[in-house]
């Protein structure tokens, strides 16, 4: 599944990475505990969760992630988005809740990531 | 003697900055061409030890050693030490604060997480000294 598609799936608005829409996803990781996104997410993993602020896009690079979707419409900061940007990470929000996000990408397949080794 | 030694300074409490030696670490490690499935090992273990800094101590040092074979980060802190390293190391206990559990941490994961991504974990702590903890990531 590709970041465009995600966008159009969630109904969302791109908010970071115009050149990235191509770009594969191979999973999936909704949560609003970073440590548990640390232990769990894999690479070229969406991240989804309302949480919102600046460790969320360091946690996202950290762990080679592709793209972050903020649930309930949350907007990012500015300062979030450049962080976003300088780590190469797509950013999407959605009006959706993190629940329904989460279903919508499974129903179509996409896989959960699942714990590191 | 070592390719590369670098150390950051990680103050206490300074939540904004969290993350910043981590991401200075992944992105020199990434133009030394190190391989991606273990640069994410490393980029991990050295984020949640950068926040154990934060969180926890009362300020230290990560140090940042590249050798042919290896990655080394060692955490370094002034206190205020580990009582039950044992119960330290076990997921879901954690000692956090309201603020670090608001950001999405302190759930309790971070050393066992560190020690499931490393290739040699060590940990050495005393109360009123501080906490060492040293981790290797082989490259081969």
């Amino acid at each position: 599944m590709t970041i465009g598609e995600i966008r159009e799936i969630l109904h969302g608005k791109l908010l970071a990475g115009e050149d990235m829409l191509g770009e594969e996803v191979l999973c999936a990781c909704g949560a609003d505990l970073m440590s548990d996104a640390l232990a769990f997410a894999h690479e070229k993993a969406v991240l989804i969760t309302g949480l919102i602020n600046p460790q969320v896009m360091i946690t996202a690079e950290m762990l080679d992630a592709v793209c972050i979707v903020f649930s309930r419409g949350k907007q990012p900061s500015e300062e979030m988005l450049t962080l976003a940007r300088e780590a190469g990470l797509a950013v999407i929000s959605t009006p959706m809740t993190t629940y329904t996000s989460c279903g919508e990408l499974y129903l179509r397949h996409l896989p959960g990531s699942r714990q590191a080794d | 003697m070592a390719i590369l030694e670098q150390v950051f300074n990680v103050e206490a409490g300074d939540f904004a900055a969290a993350g910043q030696a981590s991401t200075a670490i992944k992105r020199k490690l990434k133009q030394l061409g190190i391989n991606a499935e273990v640069l994410r090992h490393i980029s991990v273990s050295c984020y949640e030890v950068e926040l154990n800094l934060v969180i926890h101590s009362m300020g230290g040092t990560l140090t940042l050693r590249v050798d042919p074979d290896m990655i080394t980060l060692i955490s370094k802190d002034v206190g205020p030490g580990i009582p039950d390293i044992d119960k330290a190391m076990t997921e879901g206990y954690s000692t956090a604060s309201d603020q670090a559990r608001a950001l999405g941490f302190g759930a309790g994961m971070g050393l066992p997480n560190m020690k499931r991504n490393a290739s040699t974990f060590s940990i050495e702590s005393q109360v009123g000294v501080g906490t060492t903890i040293e981790m290797g990531f082989a490259l081969h």
